[in-house]
């Protein structure tokens, strides 16, 4: 009888007691069940793969693996998977901040057309984008002639590669700063000027500093996707290797060439960096959600 | 003794769209002075404020400050000191960088700054909180804070946007008092958007009642409490009851009673009286003929008086608010004469003189 707490004693006094406490212990297997369940299915689905690419990566030895990483193919694959995700950066932070201001501050006709549209990207199959990118500067496109007389080549080169990544990864900063600025609304800006500051005093002062964790935030989202991308790219890539071959387009022609572990390496590497960039956003979420509730 | 305009604005009139926020404003801002815009939300005055504050461009009009037009000038231009009802702090920054913002982007020096600083910080009462986050403060340190940032790089006039419309009551009392006594100490022009007529009154040396975005009245506190000009003034500032009925023989006359003071107004067009409510006595019932009957409906205490609920003859509703002893004796149900003294009469507007229940007082 030692074992016996005082809680149960308590509910035995109330009338129905036992049934209340069956139906309690119920409760509680059924949650347990539904968590088990949750688990089993993130080991299968998440867990499983990644043991898997980290052993099959690192049973040659850790001689393939410096050599794969350090080997011309793969060191250019790199460069220029960080050349398209720098330039996407630049772009879709810059104009989707100002897009992300125009769509809060701004009442205007096609604005919730403007709003839903910004969405697009991430409703639409990558593939399409590719296609659609062939389509208007491929051979027989409609801006195709005019590139060609200057010389530029688009398609089947690094312009085409870093459009579709950019289009790709439009909607993530506009959608992670827009709620910032609308919660921030116009009362520290109207001071600011009041206070005799200026239009570019205020933004660098007042408003830039408010939003930097959802603008972070957004960083962080497009970088991971613009370094995973690889669906659109390979479209307009044509897959020239050693030209055109970004980090992702090369784990897919290394299975292709039965290079199977030089492709694990490539992919345990985009993992890495994957974890990494999911660790910022982690972090970034929750000073972006402490931003918007201050 | 004539006391310089720190503020002039005329003719202003803003719409939005279709929408007449402000309608053909003229009003001066006496210098050293609390000037009140005191009005209902939707009254037009906070974007009044806005405009002399240059954050909100006129439809048309002008402002002055200080003999200078100011209408097209840039906000920086202006140095207005601004505080918001939701103080609008800087969240990012310490109490001290809140305050010397305006000094920063001003480029002060440095040790003007900081001079600066801890004397608004010292005036405001809130030096050791200076490395604090504003989310470390409570509203009224908040609002405190506000306001020395506002004088940090003094400015010709303080526009204040109902300043302490976010506060409870007894915090609001509290800043209320103590922004008395530093418009006192430092005698800043000041204009205060307030739709809390107590605030008004306690405050103000000069009260600007606006009405859907129309000047209702001007004038000191007395004359507005104790002189309304319109039907609007003496029921928005102040509670009043309102008995309505029609002129006769320059009274108002409603069912068998008449009391006097509508000797302005036309023989026979409906009207209203305002009576305030600490204006009714109970009187006893052989008093003379100028009181009118009541029954005693329902008494509440309000601690150190009460307020009686009185039904006239002629089923309208009258409050009364008298100290606890004039009550004695007096049991629910009771009829009692009451004495309505300073009843202020006007005219209905045109509009509802049409709804026959209001104009039912037959005029012949």
């Amino acid at each position: 009888m030692s074992a016996v707490t005082e809680a149960p004693r308590l509910i035995d006094i109330t009338p129905g007691g036992a049934e209340a406490r069956r139906r309690d212990r119920r409760r509680k297997l059924v949650r347990g069940g539904i968590v088990a369940a949750c688990l089993a299915y993130l080991a299968v689905v998440l867990i499983g793969p990644l043991v898997g690419i980290v052993v099959s990566a690192l049973k040659p030895g850790f001689r393939t693996l410096t050599d794969t990483l350090t080997s011309q193919d793969v060191r250019h694959a790199f460069f220029l998977t960080f050349q398209i995700t720098a330039v996407t950066l630049l772009v879709t932070t810059t104009l989707g901040a100002v897009t992300a201001w125009v769509l809060v501050r701004h009442r205007f006709r096609g604005r919730r057309l403007m709003n839903a549209l910004v969405d697009l990207p991430l409703a639409m199959s990558p593939v399409t984008v590719g296609i659609a990118c062939v389509l208007l500067f491929g051979r027989g496109g409609w801006f195709m002639p005019w590139f060609s007389a200057r010389g530029i080549q688009v398609i089947f080169a690094l312009p085409s590669m870093i459009l579709v990544t950019i289009f790709i990864c439009m909607p993530f900063v506009v959608r992670s700063i827009a709620p910032v600025l609308e919660e921030l609304g116009t009362e520290e800006e109207d001071v600011a000027r009041t206070l005799g500051a200026s239009t570019v005093q205020t933004l660098f002062r007042v408003i830039l500093p408010n939003i930097r964790w959802g603008l972070f935030y957004g960083i962080a989202l497009t970088t991971a996707r613009a370094i995973g991308e690889i669906g659109a790219v390979l479209i307009v890539s044509g897959n020239l290797k050693g030209k055109t071959e970004t980090a992702t387009i090369y784990v897919l022609t290394a299975f292709e060439e039965r290079m199977d572990t030089q492709g694990y390496i490539v992919a345990l590497t985009l993992a890495a960096i994957s974890i990494v960039a999911l660790g910022v956003i982690e972090v970034m979420k929750r000073r972006k959600v402490r931003e918007v509730s201050r | 003794m004539r006391t310089n305009v720190a503020i002039r604005v005329e003719n202003l009139t803003k719409r939005f769209g279709g929408f007449v926020a402000v309608d053909d404003v003229t009003f001066d801002a006496a210098e050293g002075k609390i000037t009140a815009l005191l009005g209902p939300s939707g009254s037009g005055k906070s974007t009044v404020l806005r405009m002399i504050a240059g954050l909100e461009t006129p439809t048309s009009g002008r402002i002055w400050m200080e003999d200078e037009e100011t209408t097209f000038k840039s906000v920086q231009e202006r140095r207005v000191g601004f505080v918001f009802q939701h103080y609008a702090l800087f969240r990012h920054m310490t109490v001290e960088q809140n305050v010397s913002f305006g000094l920063a982007v001003r480029k002060e020096s440095k040790a003007e700054q900081t001079k600066r600083v801890d004397e608004l910080l010292k005036l405001v009462q809130l030096a050791p909180f200076k490395d604090r986050y504003p989310d470390q403060l409570s509203g009224g340190q908040r609002q405190r804070v506000a306001l020395a940032r506002a004088l940090a790089p003094r400015p010709r006039v303080l526009l204040l946007d109902e300043p302490f419309g976010a506060l409870d009551a007894r915090v609001r009392q509290d800043l209320r008092h103590w922004l008395d006594d530093l418009h006192r100490e430092l005698g800043v022009t000041s204009l205060l958007v307030t739709h809390d007529q107590d605030e008004a009154l306690e405050l103000a040396h000069e009260v600007v009642v606006m009405h859907e975005g129309a000047i209702e009245q001007m004038g000191t506190p007395t004359q507005i409490y104790n002189e309304p000009e319109t039907a609007f003034v003496a029921g928005f500032v102040g509670s009043a009851n309102v008995l309505h009925g029609h002129v006769a023989d320059g009274h108002v006359q409603f069912g068998e009673h008449r009391i006097a003071g509508a000797d302005h107004l036309e023989e026979g067009v409906a009207a209203r009286a305002f009576v305030r409510p600490h204006d009714v006595r109970l009187s006893t019932p052989e008093s003379n003929g100028s009181s009118v009957e009541a029954r005693i409906e329902r008494v509440s205490t309000l601690g150190w008086l009460s307020r009686v609920v009185l039904r006239l003859d002629d089923g309208q509703v009258l409050i009364a608010e008298l100290s606890n002893d004039e009550l004695d004796g007096l049991d629910l149900g009771s009829t009692v004469r009451v004495d309505l003294r300073r009843a202020k009469a006007f005219t209905l507007p045109e509009d509802v003189l049409e709804l026959p229940e209001l104009a039912g007082a037959p005029a012949e």
